[in-house]
């Protein structure tokens, strides 16, 4: 550790998402699904943004997507990220139906592209906390 | 009936402003107090004859209340208080406000006011670091992978590309007008004229945004004085009669939007021109939230002045410049007029103000009788729209 390099911003689990960030940990990435229509939603919330209905469980979902959206930052928002730039966040659309804002990893930045299939990661941030990121899926995506 | 109406409408009766820029050693409340005394003092009112405030908050200068705490400052003893937070929809989200307080009669001379020391109060880089950490990006699940503000609209830019095809030339050329109206505004904070090439080489932020695709980081503070236009029409200066809002909201962070590039503006623009019996071809001059190059392309689309897709091929040509077909940002918008934060999309109001008065001197657009305001707040999710008039065009 060098301590000068201040450390990234961290999530801090709530009493409605800790489902996610402990799921995170464990390598799944989970998001609640609707128990009375079947919607899948995320960022969590108390009631189904189609139905209001308040029952949900939080379901394995498959961490297959697609890049929907992308920016590759070449100006570091804190130095917390200096050393990471150039860096690609993208807007990632999940197989189940909901968007997620996540960095896509594992290949040049400058090659990601919109429409890219990817797979979910999970970067370990300390503490005991993991980060869901994305990288690339070949042909026929992995289990 | 008809003229009763006309005569009950909103209105607003005078405007103040400070400069845009760096005014270093100042505070938010003390920028608030130029524009504040400003601005009742074009309306040809006196302290005391205010009896409303709508103001916002103030991310320079946290306080417990903020529109009680403002009045008070002001020595304003008021019958209504509202404190708003729209984000970048604020500006005419206030103006709102204050129209409905009037008509409801809770009051009759409501102050709009908002001013922050954005740029001066820290460092440009903790500026931008408290933007980034802060508020705009989801805190869990935005803000630990460190994106910049820019690179949450830079989403809405790059799929804007890939779906109609839209160029960064295209982009620039909304940071070009805006510069070029700058230049013919004392008041800006970027006045030096930039061309595409400038825009296309500037330092690059977030892809595909350099830093001329960015707003600035800016001290301002800017007020207006809303009445109702009985009233109105007994001070000093010419009547702008507010005729039509509409609102619109899709999503509150960005990484939830379903669809990045069609807005609540939809909405927002639709309720406000059917408020006000008008359509896109009868607005004489724009002020559409600039936060970003793109921001406008996506407006203009979602407002009705160009199909979807379109908005890239709208603006070349000089179409958005002064002398053009539509006239956008003619103070120069936030990419070059400047960019307190919160109060940025409150000059949009005051510069439609100046140009329905016909009082906007080099920049004036001839014969300005209807004009459109629009605000965007959060990353593109929050919309905001008025239309106003000049007293003879409504
Ligand atoms: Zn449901």
């Amino acid at each position: 550790m060098q301590p000068d390099v201040p450390a990234r911003p961290r999530p801090f689990p709530d009493a409605e998402t800790a489902p996610y960030w402990e799921a995170a940990a464990r390598g799944e990435l989970r998001v609640q699904r609707c128990s009375a229509c079947g919607t899948h939603r995320f960022y969590p919330r108390a009631l189904c943004p189609a139905c209001h209905d308040d029952a949900h469980e939080w379901v394995r979902v498959s961490g297959r997507g697609e890049v929907h959206s992308f920016s590759v930052v070449r100006r570091a928002p804190s130095p917390a990220f200096a050393a990471r730039v150039p860096y690609a966040i993208a807007m990632i659309a999940l197989e189940e139906g909901p968007h997620m804002l996540s960095e896509v990893v594992g290949m040049d930045p400058d090659h990601v592209a919109i429409g890219l299939p990817v797979e979910v990661a999970f970067e370990d941030i300390g503490e005991g906390m993991r980060l869901p990121v994305f990288r690339p899926r070949g042909e026929g995506g992995s289990p | 009936m008809g003229k009763d109406l006309a005569t009950l409408r909103p209105a607003i009766a005078g405007i103040g402003e400070t400069r845009l820029g760096r005014i270093a050693g100042r505070t938010a409340l003390q920028l608030q107090a130029e524009a504040a005394r400003a601005a009742i003092a074009d309306a040809g009112l006196r302290f005391e004859d205010i009896d409303g405030v709508v103001a916002l908050p103030m991310r320079t200068q946290p306080s417990m209340m903020p529109a009680a705490a403002i009045a008070h400052y002001l020595g304003i003893v008021p019958s209504h208080l509202a404190t708003l937070d729209l984000a970048g929809a604020s500006g005419v989200a206030m103006v709102q406000e204050a129209a409905q307080a009037l008509q409801a009669g809770s009051c009759r001379h409501v102050l709009c006011v908002s001013g922050q020391n954005m740029l001066s109060h820290r460092s440009r880089d903790d500026a931008i670091r408290q933007m980034a950490e802060a508020g705009a990006a989801h805190p869990q699940f935005e803000v630990p992978y460190g994106p910049l503000i820019p690179s949450l609209y830079a989403l809405v830019a790059q799929r804007h590309m890939h779906e109609f095809g839209t160029t960064r030339a295209q982009m620039a050329e909304v940071a070009v007008a805006m510069r070029a109206h700058a230049a013919l505004n004392p008041g800006a904070h970027k006045r030096e004229p930039i061309t595409v090439e400038d825009v296309l080489a500037a330092p690059p932020v977030s892809s595909p945004f350099g830093v001329l695709d960015c707003s600035l980081v800016s001290d301002g503070a800017c007020a207006a004085v809303v009445t109702m236009s009985d009233r109105a029409r007994d001070l000093p200066r010419p009547v702008v009669q507010l005729l039509g809002f509409g609102q619109g909201l899709s999503h509150t962070h960005v990484g939830e939007a379903r669809n990045l590039v069609e807005t609540g503006a939809v909405r927002s623009g639709a309720q406000a021109f059917r408020a006000s019996g008008l359509r896109p071809s009868d607005i004489d001059v724009a002020m559409l939230y600039d936060c970003f190059t793109i921001t406008v392309l996506v407006e203009l689309e979602d407002l009705g002045f160009c199909p979807k897709g379109e908005g890239g091929r709208f603006v070349e040509g000089g179409r958005i410049r002064l002398g053009g077909e539509l006239p956008v940002n003619t103070h120069g918008g936030l990419l070059s007029g400047g960019h307190p934060g919160l109060p940025g999309g409150f000059f949009h109001v005051t510069e439609a103000v100046r140009q329905l008065r016909g009082e906007a001197g080099a920049r004036q657009v001839p014969d300005a009788r209807i004009a459109l305001v629009h605000g965007n707040g959060g990353i593109i999710g929050m919309h905001a729209t008025m239309t106003m008039g000049r007293a003879d065009a409504a």
